[in-house]
């Protein structure tokens, strides 16, 4: 946090993709984006989602254009709906698996770009462990390509976020007055860290991240967050709680105690509904573990909004891409 | 120039009028009347209204189906096509508040087709205008007018409705 906080303006609104306050070339970090820009982003997806209820789910808008997933991680949702978010807009598109590409076979990345970049691309989405990828790419290829961070690393997932804010808003029109909690892995997180920002950004007053100390980042306070270590004290009264997934490799680690332990401490029980405000929305970015940071009992209850973050997902990204696409 | 509300209000009722002829000469009994946003919207729900159907028009917003997306760019802030019934076999009337180049237009069509397969559909407008870029005429018109090609004519409203002829913005 502390190398972006010392990095001069210029270098935010490079890292965050903004041409001006009203365009996006990139869409790499919700960090830097302006309050206004991240209400269009909501209002544009307002009307896609009209889209996915019509006979023909379909508008011509990105006819012509060409778009590919660049995904060097395991996704399912992400990746499928970003798809259909393009094909909605009528683009061509590619699905790259680069487990099976000629990276694989010793080219390297860069060479790679070239050759898509070589097959007159226009946009490419990507998803990649390592916490920068998107970024890095932005800046080795063509000024006509635009960049979607479809999550890097620890870094940031931009466009959950985006989904997750859009999905609270159906809910709570207006931020300035609701109380968010967002529960789990903190530390390793990074649609935590992105939606940390976006809830600040849209001057969310009352925000909470609850976990183990092991899985809070040290001086989380400094990003206008409230830490909490105890759940049933850090959700009470909250509007909406957003449960985050317990990645197995956490479970065989120093972080958690086990996986019992861990749904007692910080699941979200069916008893524990009575703590959050009558009116609150349990939300979880997927996949599930059912039974570890949530019972079934809450995931499927009425509750539960966690398909239509889903749905929600599909007008987010159709505004993001077109918006990206902007002459 | 600003036409006055009486001058706005007597296109109005005769566009009605000849929507009227058209629909009994026709034999048109329940058409969907939709309005191309904005100015459109107004005209269609008032037409709606003063045909004595319930309910408010369909709306729609072109705005997904412009062919000048590569030049332009989409504007955030549109608002939602509302399409409440199916167009499947039903007389559509399109209409919309000015008829210019004919790309609305042409755009409008190619949207109604993404919700279904209409019988027909009948375009009016209040005011057609010279400079049509594609063949496309207005069924029924308010009024037809040659302007300058540096003015544009727009629909103030929604209460009153009032015509306004202004200076083209670049």
């Amino acid at each position: 946090m502390s190398e972006n906080i010392e990095i001069g303006l210029d270098q935010n609104i490079k890292q965050s993709g903004i041409v001006s306050q009203k365009h996006l070339r990139h869409f790499l970090d919700i960090e830097y984006l302006p309050k206004s820009l991240i209400l269009d982003i909501l209002d544009l997806a307002e009307s896609f989602a009209g889209v996915s209820g019509q006979p023909v789910k379909k508008v011509p808008l990105l006819r012509g254009k060409t778009i590919v997933n660049l995904f060097f991680e395991a996704s399912t949702r992400t990746r499928t709906t970003f798809e259909l978010a393009a094909k909605r807009l009528s683009a061509d598109f590619l699905n790259i698996n680069m487990d099976y590409s000629a990276t694989k076979k010793g080219e390297t990345l860069l060479d790679t770009l070239r050759n898509l970049e070589a097959m007159h691309c226009d946009m490419f989405i990507v998803r990649h462990p390592s916490s920068g990828a998107a970024e890095f790419i932005s800046k080795n290829v063509s000024q006509n390509i635009s960049i979607i961070n479809a999550g890097d690393g620890r870094h940031a997932h931009p466009t959950q976020a985006m989904l997750d804010i859009f999905t609270i808003r159906k809910y709570f029109p207006d931020f300035k007055k609701i109380k968010v909690a967002i529960v789990g892995d903190i530390l390793h997180s990074r649609v935590a860290r992105s939606l940390m920002h976006a809830l600040r950004i849209l001057e969310v007053p009352d925000i909470r991240v609850i976990g183990p100390k092991t899985l809070l980042p040290n001086g989380v306070e400094h990003m206008g967050v409230a830490p909490y270590v105890n759940m049933d004290e850090g959700i009470k009264g909250c509007d909406v709680v957003i449960m985050l997934r317990l990645q197995n490799e956490r479970m065989n680690s120093s972080f958690i105690p086990d996986e019992h332990e861990y749904y007692n401490l910080y699941g979200f029980s069916p008893k524990r509904l009575d703590l959050i405000s009558k009116k609150g929305i349990v939300m979880h970015p997927g996949p599930v573990n059912r039974g570890v940071e949530i019972s079934s009992e809450v995931a499927d209850g009425d509750r539960s909004v966690i398909l239509q973050q889903v749905s929600n997902g599909i007008a987010v990204r159709m505004a993001i891409l077109s918006l990206s696409m902007q002459p | 120039m600003k036409y006055s509300k009486d001058q706005t209000q007597a296109l109005l009722l005769k566009i009605e009028n000849s929507l009227k002829s058209y629909l009994l000469k026709n034999n048109i009994e329940k058409p969907i009347i939709i309005g191309v946003h904005t100015g459109g919207v107004w005209v269609a729900d008032w037409l709606q209204k003063r045909l004595g159907y319930e309910g408010r028009a369909a709306t729609l917003n072109i705005s997904f189906y412009r062919d000048d997306f590569s030049k332009v760019g989409v504007n955030p802030t549109v608002e939602p096509s509302e399409m409440p019934v199916s167009v499947d076999d039903k007389h559509v009337i399109l209409v919309d508040d000015v008829l210019f180049t004919g790309r609305t237009t042409r755009a409008a069509i190619n949207e109604i087709f993404d919700f279904g397969r209409p019988l027909s559909v009948t375009l009016v407008v209040l005011v057609e205008r010279n400079g049509n870029e594609l063949p496309i005429t207005a069924d029924i018109a308010g009024e037809k007018l040659e302007l300058d090609n540096n003015k544009n004519i727009k629909l103030l409203g929604p209460d009153p409705m009032i015509l306004e002829v202004i200076d083209k913005v670049n």
